[in-house]
């Protein structure tokens, strides 16, 4: 039997199909002004046995498909438990919320904190401060010196910190210098997120955020542990609807 | 169809324009969320008929009462001694502050970062939409925390002089006690003053009983809230705490009682407003004023039931009865102070009572989980929370932390929170 799960992010829309729980197929595409078209254009290309949704635009596919949900959180968390059988933790960093979430030795999600409702320490945050370096965020995390670790940003709010950005680039402080401050920003908020719940095991780093090494490395430095990271970080929630999707009987 | 009540409102000087704007979203948003609930009790009626008059015919009861004489007396917290106000035959209103309203003038005074509740009865106030504030004589605050305190000196000078404030201890020892003690005298006596009526035994046992009776009837409406499957909405409890704020409390507690009766039969039919085992939830936190529905909505409409607020909108409003037995004013002025001393806010310190309540009402309500309510910029719920959550962990019931203002922009984040922790609550349907 085949299974899909469909995550709606705030920023990108991802669709896994799951056969025997093992990935068989990724689709991504941008959210958008229109993510219901989006959705029902995903849903065309693959028409699974079973499907569930997730993420921010979850209850759009409910109200006008009638598709059954869950929450981003327990399917990051399912589809982090399925690939690394040993999580306990799990870190995701979306385009607008940032979550981290603790598993028993079963599985379950026993408790989650997310950042408050603003940008800061989120993907989003990461994107607007990429573009005023003139930086893809794509490669952002490559373009970070890590060497000279002097400058800060102190600003939690995207807005402010975005002009602490520019007066450094006014003062001439190098764009790759001031690329990394951002980056341990983003973690400075992660890890006080972190500090909120119990880290145990495997700790997992999911979300397209994960494919930023800088935030990796940094990551590990600061828990003082490795941190996993599938091969495809932001299919993990969509990957873990899929897997979900089996065990529910309607469709 | 309603009344015309242009004219009245006109006569309190209130804002028609933005006033009509204000009804126009306000009844959308009741039809959205109350009317849109199945299986409410037919007991209901009676409240939604309140609402669509609350500043309607409530108002016009309340200036008909002043043209007998009688003195309005608008409050913000289940501290002021609503025995005392009727004993000298006032009325007593909670006053609006439950939506943001005004939000642009109230930060002409008070800071932006300033709790959403202090900013709504500011600019409930200054943009003229509150009826309630324009037809009283006196307005009662308290020292709760200090951001109300300061607020009501910038309030004082807003209402013309209307402002009054009794002065709450920090702490719960003997110091505390008597300096509460002297501050239900002093406002006895500022009562006297204002009406031209004597606080006598008759007037204060009649009006102890009144209130006692309002405080019986939203203690039988919470233990209803006991039964699997409860028999009323977490939203319909909570507007009927909201309501008994501003109505008279006399035909109140017989409405109330009347919705009673019918829960008790829908109990002994073993019938509920929802299915049997969804999540039970018990909110703790800041109050929710009236039209504050926001996180009731959002729990409520993703599968599971509120079953119980500890909060001053709920639970420590009416928890506490005032000891009847008494044979002297001085008797009497003594056991009414001593009943609000067991309202277990968190502006105490410290205030271990209230992880007890909340311990209490969570095993008498069956709750399956605890989300903790704290309205953004209120310090002393904010802060509490922690030992909340760490109570909740030891009494094994899980918990979820909720800090949001009245504004609609973290809905999204808000139905993720909470439906996450219900998913996480797992009555074994799941998994």
């Amino acid at each position: 039997m085949k299974t899909g799960g469909i995550d709606i992010g705030s920023r990108y829309i991802k669709y896994v199909i799951v056969e025997d729980n093992y990935p068989v197929a990724f689709y991504r595409e941008e959210t958008s002004v229109k993510p219901l078209e989006v959705c029902k254009n995903l849903l065309k290309l693959y028409k699974p046995d079973k499907l569930l949704a997730t993420g921010y635009g979850r209850h759009l596919l409910e109200i006008h498909e009638g598709i059954d949900t869950i929450t981003e959180i327990k399917a990051v968390a399912r589809g982090a438990r399925e690939m690394y059988p040993y999580c306990r933790t799990v870190i995701d960093i979306g385009g607008q919320d940032t979550k981290v979430i603790s598993l028993n030795e079963k599985g379950a999600v026993t408790g989650f904190e997310m950042n408050d409702k603003c940008a800061a320490g989120t993907g989003k945050f990461l994107e607007i401060m990429a573009k005023s370096l003139g930086f893809n965020v794509e490669d952002f995390g490559f373009r970070c010196r890590t060497q000279n670790s002097s400058i800060t940003i102190n600003s939690m709010c995207t807005v402010f910190a975005e002009s602490e950005v520019i007066s450094l680039v006014a003062k001439g402080v190098e764009k790759e210098d001031i690329a990394f401050a951002i980056h341990k920003s983003i973690i400075n908020r992660v890890i006080s997120l972190m500090k909120r719940i119990e880290i145990k095991d495997d700790v997992i780093f999911a979300g397209g955020c994960a494919l930023n090494p800088c935030l990796k490395n940094l990551l590990e430095e600061r828990l003082q542990r490795p941190v996993y990271i599938y091969e495809k970080p932001d299919m993990l929630t969509a990957f873990g609807a899929a897997i979900y999707a089996n065990q529910r009987s309607s469709i | 169809m309603q009344k015309d009540y242009k004219a009245m409102w006109k006569e309190l000087d209130m804002n028609l324009e933005a006033h009509d704007g204000l009804l126009g979203v306000l009844t959308d948003f009741y039809r959205n969320i109350y009317l849109s609930q199945k299986n409410r009790p037919d007991g209901m009626k009676y409240f939604d008929f309140v609402i669509s008059e609350v500043h309607g015919l409530r108002i016009e009861e309340i200036i008909e009462a002043k043209k007998q004489g009688r003195k309005v007396i608008g409050t913000f917290c289940v501290y002021v001694p609503e025995e005392l106000i009727l004993a000298v035959d006032g009325v007593c209103i909670g006053l609006c502050a439950g939506a943001e309203v005004g939000f642009d003038e109230a930060e002409k005074y008070v800071p932006r970062n300033t709790c959403a509740l202090i900013k709504a009865f500011m600019g409930f106030k200054l943009a003229g939409l509150c009826p309630y504030v324009q037809t009283t004589d006196l307005i009662v605050g308290e020292t709760t925390c200090d951001g109300k305190k300061k607020a009501y000196e910038l309030f004082d000078e807003i209402t013309n002089g209307k402002m009054y404030v009794m002065e709450i201890p920090n702490k719960k020892g003997s110091d505390g006690k008597t300096l509460w003690t002297k501050e239900v005298k002093r406002f006895a006596e500022k009562l006297e003053n204002l009406s031209g009526r004597k606080i006598t035994l008759e007037n204060l046992k009649h009006a102890t009983k009144i209130v006692n009776e309002k405080r019986k009837a939203l203690q039988r409406l919470s233990m209803l809230r006991a039964a699997e499957p409860s028999p009323i909405s977490g939203l319909d409890a909570l507007l009927i705490n909201q309501v008994s704020f501003y109505d008279d409390p006399v035909r109140f507690t017989l409405k109330v009682n009347e919705l009673c009766d019918e829960l008790e039969k829908r109990i002994k039919q073993g019938y509920g407003v929802t299915e049997k085992g969804i999540p039970r939830i018990l909110i703790s936190g800041s109050p929710m004023a009236i039209p504050n529905w926001k996180l009731h909505a959002i729990t409520e409409s993703r599968g599971a039931i509120i079953v119980g607020e500890e909060s001053c909108v709920g639970e420590r409003n009416f928890s506490t009865l005032v000891d009847e037995d008494f044979t002297t004013i001085e008797d009497a002025l003594n056991k009414i102070s001593q009943r609000y001393m067991f309202i277990n806010c968190a502006c105490f310190t410290p205030n271990n009572e209230r992880l007890t309540d909340i311990e209490n009402l969570a095993k008498k309500l069956r709750a399956d989980g605890i989300i903790h309510y704290a309205i953004q910029f209120c310090t002393p719920y904010m802060i509490e929370a922690f030992k909340v959550k760490k109570h909740s962990e030891k009494i094994g019931l899980p918990f979820l932390k909720i800090e949001t203002d009245y504004s609609m922009e973290d809905m999204g984040q808000i139905k993720t929170r909470v439906e996450a922790f219900l998913e996480l609550i797992d009555k074994g349907t799941r998994d």
